[in-house]
């Protein structure tokens, strides 16, 4: 079984400096592009390309108010992105516990085989 | 450390190279991970991970045995897995004794190389917080949003 977080959204929050534009959207409730260009230290084009993968995941939508753009986040969307990815931690346990038996077992059998060896030979 | 960041680890009662092979054998990988892998473990090999009818495709970055194997992944689906746009998976592995290994895992993203060195140093002070407190951090904010 395995879990699989969809491509758009790890991708979305894979990024740092995309989390960056994420986080504050999430902590200023409605910005526009503009405001968030100010607050990073990237471009402007930067920001509006962040802003257009989150919103392709999901993550943020934009509301038109008089002549600017604002985006807020969606709420939503954001319980499931957080509840995926603790997920994936679990995951990753999962697959250690399977190496490990795995790896064990590999062991406990190349020693019996080594064992049979010896005694053959003596 | 500044990105998403998953780490595990476990202690296995084999050897190193016992446990090497579990890891990077692509029939051994099938066990643990991927239904299907199609993967030559070799550095800069280009593979394929399915899980059921999904799956995606790893590129591999270092295979160092018995101590280091690492691969990307999770790159948007129509671009080369490279530093920024995937994700990097690492193994490693240290012997603890001849008959004990302590096997750690890690998913992580990477820093964003096409950065100035400025911007860089700039951001990693702005946003120290890993993996872990991000998700804790987003989990409180939608629990007080829903109320």
């Amino acid at each position: 079984m395995t879990v699989q977080v969809d491509d758009r959204l790890w991708s979305a929050i894979g990024d740092p400096s995309r989390r960056r534009v994420l986080d504050l959207v999430i902590g200023n409730e409605r910005v526009s592009a503009s405001w968030l260009a100010d607050q990073v230290p990237f471009s402007r084009q930067a920001v509006s390309k962040h802003l257009g993968v989150l919103e392709g995941a999901g993550l943020v939508s934009r509301q038109r108010q008089g002549r600017e753009v604002l985006y807020q986040v969606e709420i939503d969307r954001l319980d499931q992105a957080t509840r995926e990815m603790t997920e994936l931690a679990v995951q990753w346990d999962r697959r250690l516990v399977a190496i490990k038996r795995l790896a064990e077992a590999a062991h406990a059998r190349a020693i019996e085989e080594d064992n049979q060896r010896r005694n053959r030979d003596d | 450390m500044t990105g998403l960041n998953i780490e595990r680890e476990i202690l296995i009662e084999a050897p190193a190279d016992v446990v090497w092979r579990i890891i990077t054998e692509p029939e051994q990988m099938s066990l643990w991970f991927a239904d299907r892998v199609d993967l030559v473990v070799e550095p800069g090999a280009h593979g394929y991970l399915s899980f059921g009818d999904q799956g995606g495709p790893v590129v591999i970055e270092t295979v160092d045995p018995p101590t280091l194997f690492s691969f990307r992944w999770n790159h948007p689906r129509d671009e080369v897995p490279a530093a920024g746009n995937s994700m990097l998976v690492e193994f490693r592995l240290t012997p603890e004794g001849d008959q004990r290994t302590r096997l750690q895992v890690a998913e992580r993203d990477v820093e964003h190389r096409d950065w100035a060195e400025e911007e860089k140093v700039r951001y990693a002070d702005e946003h120290r917080e890993g993996w872990g407190e991000f998700l804790d951090r987003l989990a409180g904010v939608v629990s007080a949003m829903s109320r």
